[in-house]
């Protein structure tokens, strides 16, 4: 009996040294990794490398090989990574200053010459930091600070982008793009100038406003007075004598018969006068 | 020293009722039943125990463990050991009692025996590896849910809402996530003041709201470091820049307000699209567009003269009514008027000059000077005098 546990004992110690052998030499890279294998100290091979048309699922993610203990993995992101820069005062080349923040993502494409130059890729990301940071400030001091708000910030990122990029690729990196998160004026003189210069505009149009409704009035005034005007004289045109006489009457009765304002004045008449023709008895 | 003697005792038993029985090969014969064949019930616990004690012919025994700081001390039960590496590599199906050796499960004082006398060892194991199996190889997924399933790390296959069964862990493992429920992400966070530059150097106070969901789960998980982080970051370079395109009463003003929201969706997702990040930008909504705090004022001034200029028009157009009313009231009076007077000029004239002579000499004093040549002595005193009795006169009647 003792024989017998001695030999499966021993089966049993061989058992376990092929486990460990296989968990040592079988390594699990995820999709979102890519492993380089480094052979005392030598990168020797990429599992996983990345491809951008393989889709995943064909790619060389899951189970793969190594010689234990003379073969290390580093294990590199796959994925798309980003560089966040501190938000920096740039001058436009009209001399106006800007505070911008920008971001740019990058995947690294060689994982060999990653590792050589950089080991990890928060490396990189350090590496990366203040070229990204010098290549911006460069391309937006080329334009003015109008452009920068507009249109050509397209153009600008491109070169930003590209200019980056050149930099990135000596550390196995590709830079997809670059952004700009926000570009502000500083706080201080430019933004206070801002605001003052915003409030002049507003009272500015305040008045333009103010003044255009008043004109707008008088229009409408005239307007009507044209309209009452036309009205009269179409209808009083068709017989000005006629109307020289029935405005006379409406007059005479407004002013000397008006009941509602009694002053009796004294009425001298001639004998003459029209209205005592019949006095003479003719 | 009792309890290590009583012990002694327990695994000699079950030795003794483990070979003589079954003959010693049975690899699940235990020695509990030869424990309770013996008809000693308080020795049963020790027993147990034995199943996991070493045999006689051991030069030693092993060593009591520490003892278990959770058992009652004293006699309660026997001191419970720590499996040494003995006991893990010991070839159980050859030895007697040495299958329930695992754990402390069969230490425990008070675990009743099995029917037949077995040890619930297997049935423990057998239990747990269907839990195992059915927690980690069945998923069932919500309606909006999706689960990404993976291969030690290498994506397999998505599956959809229902239940759906994988490998267990760790050869396969899912992970769900909830794809069809849209996000929302509120840009800024809080109530702070965020200010954007518009197309004409003006500021404006923005915030705004963006929905989205997954679109392709397998991108989304795989594609970006840190998507929903990423969507943000997005988010706000596409404002800014469709912000900048734009004047400031634009950005303020309605029309140029969903021009806008369209403008950031379309760019948004041309950006996420060329990372294949599997993000579907539903739609982008402006919350607030207002002026920066410090110049409400003036601001308000544009209204307040919007408000005053509106004031002077309608004034102007009411008088404006007012006037054309009268005015077509005269005419239209006179109008009727001239028209009965064309039909007998002389009479309608004669007749209204009359009327109206009436009118007016009858309500003033007449004086009538006839002689020619002749100037008249007007007593107007009297004349004003005799005009202020009439009044009151006129006033009492």
């Amino acid at each position: 009996m003792l024989a017998n546990l001695r030999e499966n004992r021993t089966v049993l110690f061989a058992l376990a040294a092929v486990v460990i052998g296989v968990l040592t030499s079988v390594v699990v890279v995820p999709e979102t990794e890519q492993a380089v294998v480094v052979r005392l100290g030598e990168p020797v091979r990429v599992i996983n490398r990345f491809e951008p048309k393989v889709n995943f699922g064909d790619t060389g993610a899951g189970l793969s090989l190594r010689i234990p203990f003379f073969e290390r993995l580093v294990r590199i992101d796959r994925r798309l990574l980003s560089v966040d820069m501190e938000r920096q005062q740039v001058q436009s080349s009209d001399q106006r200053l800007l505070e911008v923040d920008a971001y740019a993502r990058f995947r690294i494409i060689d994982a060999f010459k990653m590792v050589k130059a950089a080991g990890t890729s928060d490396k990189v990301v350090e590496q990366l930091q203040p070229i990204l940071t010098s290549v911006l400030r460069q391309e937006l001091g080329k334009r003015q600070f109008q452009s920068l708000l507009t249109a050509e910030r397209g153009a600008a990122m491109a070169q930003i982008r590209a200019g980056l990029d050149r930099e990135a690729r000596q550390y196995g990196a590709q830079v997809v793009d670059v952004r700009i998160k926000s570009a502000d004026l500083p706080a201080g003189t430019p933004l206070d100038s801002a605001f003052i210069r915003m409030e002049a505009a507003r009272q500015q149009e305040a008045t333009t406003i103010k003044a255009q409704g008043e004109r707008n009035a008088q229009i409408i005034r005239a307007d009507a007075q044209a309209q009452a005007s036309r009205l009269y004289a179409d209808s009083f045109g068709k017989d000005p004598s006629f109307y020289d006489f029935y405005r006379a009457m409406k007059s005479y009765d407004a002013t000397f018969s008006n009941p509602n304002a009694k002053s009796s004045s004294t009425i001298i008449l001639s004998p003459d006068n029209d209205y005592l023709r019949q006095f003479k008895g003719r | 020293m009792s309890e290590f003697s009583r012990f002694k005792l327990g695994s000699v038993l079950a030795m003794a009722g483990n070979r003589s029985p079954w003959g010693g090969s049975s690899g699940s014969g235990k020695g509990g039943g030869g424990s309770k064949g013996a008809g000693d019930p308080p020795a049963e616990p020790t027993g147990e125990d034995g199943d996991a004690a070493p045999d006689a012919p051991r030069p030693s025994p092993p060593p009591r463990g520490p003892r278990n700081p959770w058992l009652p001390g004293g006699d309660a039960g026997p001191p419970r050991r720590s499996a040494n590496i003995e006991d893990i590599f010991r070839p159980r199906g050859n030895r007697p009692g040495g299958g329930g050796g695992g754990g402390g499960g069969g230490g425990f004082p008070r675990m009743p025996q099995r029917r037949d006398g077995k040890s619930w060892m297997p049935l423990i194991a057998g239990g747990l590896a269907l839990v195992w199996l059915f927690s980690t190889s069945a998923h069932q997924l919500g309606s909006t849910e999706e689960g990404l399933v993976t291969t030690f790390g290498k994506y397999s296959k998505t599956i959809g809402s229902g239940v759906s069964l994988t490998a267990p862990w760790p050869i396969q493992s899912v992970s769900v996530v909830d794809v069809t429920s849209i996000k929302r992400d509120t840009i800024p966070e809080g109530e702070g003041e965020k200010l954007m530059l518009t197309s004409d150097q003006n500021l404006v106070d923005l915030s705004y709201l963006v929905r989205w969901n997954i679109k392709d789960l397998m991108l989304y998980e795989f594609q970006l470091e840190d998507p929903d982080d990423t969507v943000k970051e997005v988010a706000e370079a596409a404002m800014r820049a469709s912000v900048a395109e734009v004047p400031l009463n634009g950005v303020m003003g309605g029309a140029g307000r969903a021009q806008i929201e369209q403008n950031v969706r379309t760019r948004m997702q041309a950006i996420l699209d060329a990372y294949r990040s599997g993000v579907l930008i539903q739609g982008v909504d402006i919350k607030k567009a207002n002026p920066p705090e410090k110049v409400v004022g003036a601001f308000q001034q544009v209204t307040v003269a919007q408000q005053e200029a509106q004031r002077d028009q309608s004034n102007a157009r009411a008088w404006a009514q007012q006037i054309i009313a009268q005015a077509q009231g005269e005419t239209a009076e006179f109008d009727k008027v001239f028209e009965q007077y064309k039909l007998s000029p002389e009479v309608t004239r004669r007749r209204m000059y009359y009327e109206t002579m009436e009118r007016v000499l009858s309500n003033n004093d007449k004086v009538v000077v006839e002689a020619n040549g002749v100037t008249p002595y007007l007593p107007l005193p009297e004349v004003r005098r005799r005009a202020q009795q009439a009044a009151p006169a006129a006033g009492g009647q």
